[in-house]
């Protein structure tokens, strides 16, 4: 129970449902915040205290759970690191992973219950029924056996009843904000969390033929098709926009052009998790989702030991290595891998 | 829904209030009058503050002008360490060292590292043995360095969390060898042992009532009369202007009959808690063989209601909770901010590595505690020590 009125609602659903539920907020950061500053943030003293109080309302065992040092290890060390790889985590992901369903099942609960929209229909991870909401692409990391031991009481209503069903049952929560963003970054700004972290690394921006167009202070700055600030000292030739292209960490250049060279038919990924078929011996015809709320691409994947080969139907743009690809087939989640190669 | 406690170890972060101080409370919290009024109903409330602080003198070992009302132990802890601090500092600005130990209450351990961060104080953080205890020695030594520049020096007289029962008399004697006030947080011995402040010889003590079956929110600062504080809350000058604000009639009166209670049944409960206890020790170790026991061995250096492990493998807040869903109550006994649990700095200070502080629990019994409460725990802790090992492994 993040102190939402998503995890507060989905809780008092599971009740309602004859589930025994036990309230468990997660503290991920061990020098919360007193007070919550706009959207972001999430384990504040403040958070802590609104998820207890729902709890009260529903009637709920509650306990606050310490998982700072696991988090700090596996969720932002992680993210650190990856930018200094020169990809683009999800750091979301990471935590679905690697902290919230595995923290609680280990002590005996049959379950772990969250106030994420999406769905499960036989054992398959499915899309919430409000597509603007929809949460399958940061779930799809989960494995067969957490899947199997989750429950999204939410992921068939609308985020606009699920307030109002808060206000009904009295949740303070109800109107409190969404929250989005980098949970562990408060103030928003993931460049200068990062420069701290990691340190000015002064290099060049270059274009397709080596031309150097300006200076960066961090390659981990940058995520592939950005377009705004990169202080380039002169326009292209053509006067048109450029993006980022490419990030080389190695020899610390990032590589900018024009936005058709965005464009993407092959994708590689690694690490497959499959939930919604067996892994496949031959290609499968489904689709793809490159990135959070991205767009679907038509696509046949192709399985090869631990790669994952994606070729598209259409051409993608600002495939960033880092991120999930999600494989769907209509609502249904297939399974996913982290993208590491794009052309 | 929420399961109530049925089996309830944690006297020691509150206990049942008596039924005779709950009787007292409620039939003063119908009565009129603030003891400071000169009026009848301001003397009758006066008459009923002074016959407590009498009777609380009586059971402490001090004399009535040496009790000094607070909201509690933190803020005579507050008033004690602060104050003494600053008065002392006051009167001779060399003083400037604080001596204590590192495994306080943190109502003493966070004014003092305050008063270093904020108030040019400089912590002297004796050392203690493995099992919590310090050593006169250690302080004798530390005194000898710079005594000119020695302030206060304060020590707990047991521990909140271990049960550690530090030889105050001795520690106080080396004090004043060195002229240096000395003061003890006894909130945790007074609800157990028999304490006597004139015995003790310590120039401030702090009490609290609702360790000993009193109300929550009422304590005192015995203070010897030839020391005076920099108050803390300054106002209509009550308690030798040491402490404003108005005294809570009922509460003090109910912290007084549930001392005198306390104290009239301690022999009794004493011996009833300590077999308890002990068979407590013998239940858990006998489920859990590799369970290590925490502060000093059962005897005269342990509270009588205290049993504290660390079960190796294990998150104590883990083990907290399934107890808690089998309906035993128990402490992690460390300090809480937004419900995280930090590793806590006592076991720290005795040696303990993270991972072992991390995985301990401290059930305490008190008045309350019967066998089928020591029973119930037995039954269940080998199972929930196994559930929290194979979670801790994930």
């Amino acid at each position: 129970m993040s102190g939402g009125v998503d995890s507060a609602t989905a809780a008092a659903r599971a009740v309602d449902a004859g589930h025994e539920v036990t309230g468990v907020h997660l503290a991920l950061s061990s020098n919360p915040q007193s007070f919550r500053t706009g959207a972001r943030g999430c384990c504040t003293i403040e958070d802590a205290r609104d998820a207890r109080r729902a709890a009260d309302v529903i009637g709920i065992p509650f306990y606050v759970w310490d998982m700072a040092e696991r988090f700090a290890r596996d969720v932002v060390d992680d993210f650190v690191a990856e930018y200094a790889a020169g990809r683009t985590p999800n750091p979301c992901l990471r935590c679905n992973e690697k902290i919230k369903f595995e923290a609680v099942l280990a002590l005996g609960f049959d379950a772990v219950c969250t106030g994420h929209y999406a769905r499960i229909e036989d054992g398959a991870l499915q899309r919430a029924a409000d597509p603007g909401k929809d949460q399958s692409y940061v779930l799809a990391v989960l494995n067969a056996d957490q899947i199997a031991h989750a429950m999204f009481p939410l992921g068939d209503t609308p985020k606009s009843l699920v307030r109002e069903e808060a206000r009904s049952r009295g949740l303070l929560v109800a109107d409190k904000p969404d929250s989005h963003d980098v949970c562990f970054i408060a103030d928003g700004d993931t460049k200068g969390f990062l420069e701290r972290r990691l340190g000015a690394e002064p290099g060049a921006i270059v274009d397709a033929d080596g031309a150097v167009l300006g200076t960066h202070d961090g390659t981990y700055g940058f995520t592939i098709g950005q377009r705004k600030g990169l202080r380039l000292d002169r326009p292209s030739p053509d006067g048109r926009p450029r993006y980022v292209l490419s990030i080389e960490p190695v020899a610390n250049t990032v590589t900018v052009g024009p936005a058709d060279a965005l464009g993407v038919r092959e994708i590689t990924a690694i690490r497959p998790v499959w939930t919604g078929i067996a892994p496949p011996a031959a290609p499968v015809d489904c689709s793809v989702q490159l990135r959070a709320h991205g767009e679907v691409h038509p696509c046949t994947a192709q399985a090869s030991g631990d790669e994952l080969h994606i070729y598209l139907g259409d051409e993608a743009r600002g495939v960033a290595a880092g991120q999930a690809a999600v494989l769907y087939d209509g609502d249904k989640v297939l399974g996913s891998a982290t993208i590491s190669a794009a052309s | 829904m929420t399961t109530s406690p049925v089996v309830y170890l944690d006297h020691a972060a509150t206990t049942p209030m008596l039924p005779e101080a709950i009787a007292a409370m409620t039939d003063e919290l119908a009565q009129l009058g603030n003891p400071s009024s000169l009026h009848s109903a301001g003397r009758r409330a006066r008459r009923v503050v002074e016959e407590s602080r009498e009777q609380l003198a009586e059971v402490f070992g001090a004399r009535a002008s040496e009790v000094i009302f607070t909201s509690g132990g933190t803020e005579a802890d507050n008033l004690a360490v602060k104050g003494l601090f600053w008065a002392r500092r006051a009167a001779d600005e060399r003083r400037r060292r604080i001596l204590t130990t590192a495994v306080e209450h943190h109502a003493v351990f966070d004014s003092v590292r305050w008063l270093c961060d904020s108030q040019g104080a400089q912590a002297n953080w004796l050392a203690v043995d493995p099992s919590g205890l310090v050593c006169a020695d250690v302080l004798r030594a530390a005194l000898a360095d710079d005594p000119a520049a020695a302030a206060v020096v304060s020590i707990m007289w047991a521990n909140n969390e271990v049960g550690a029962v530090q030889p105050v008399a001795a520690l106080a004697a080396v004090a004043h060898e060195f002229g240096v006030p000395f003061h003890t947080d006894a909130v945790q011995a007074a609800a157990q042992l028999p304490v006597s402040f004139a015995e003790s010889a310590a120039d401030a003590m702090t009490v609290t009532a609702h360790k000993l079956g009193g109300p929550v929110g009422v304590g005192a600062l015995l203070l010897s009369k030839s020391i005076s504080p920099v108050p803390v809350l300054h106002g209509g000058g009550q308690e030798r202007d040491i402490r404003s604000g108005t005294l809570d009639t009922p509460a003090i009166r109910a912290f007084a009959v549930a001392a005198v209670a306390s104290a009239e049944r301690r022999s009794l409960d004493t011996k009833r808690i300590t077999e308890l206890r002990d068979d407590l020790i013998r239940q858990v170790l006998h489920a859990v063989p590799d369970a290590e026991l925490n502060g000093p061995p059962p005897g005269p250096s342990r509270l009588p209601g205290n049993a504290h492990f660390s079960f190796p493998g294990c998150e104590g807040d883990a083990l907290l909770l399934l107890l808690d869903a089998k309906g035993i109550a128990c402490s992690t006994g460390s300090a809480c901010t937004a419900g995280v649990a930090e590793p806590s700095h006592v076991l720290l200070a005795m040696g303990a590595d993270e991972s072992r502080a991390r995985g301990s629990l401290r059930f305490s019994l008190g008045h309350t505690t019967t066998q089928a409460d020591v029973d119930a725990l037995g039954a269940v802790i080998g199972e929930a020590v196994a559930r929290a090992r194979r979670a801790a492994a994930r």
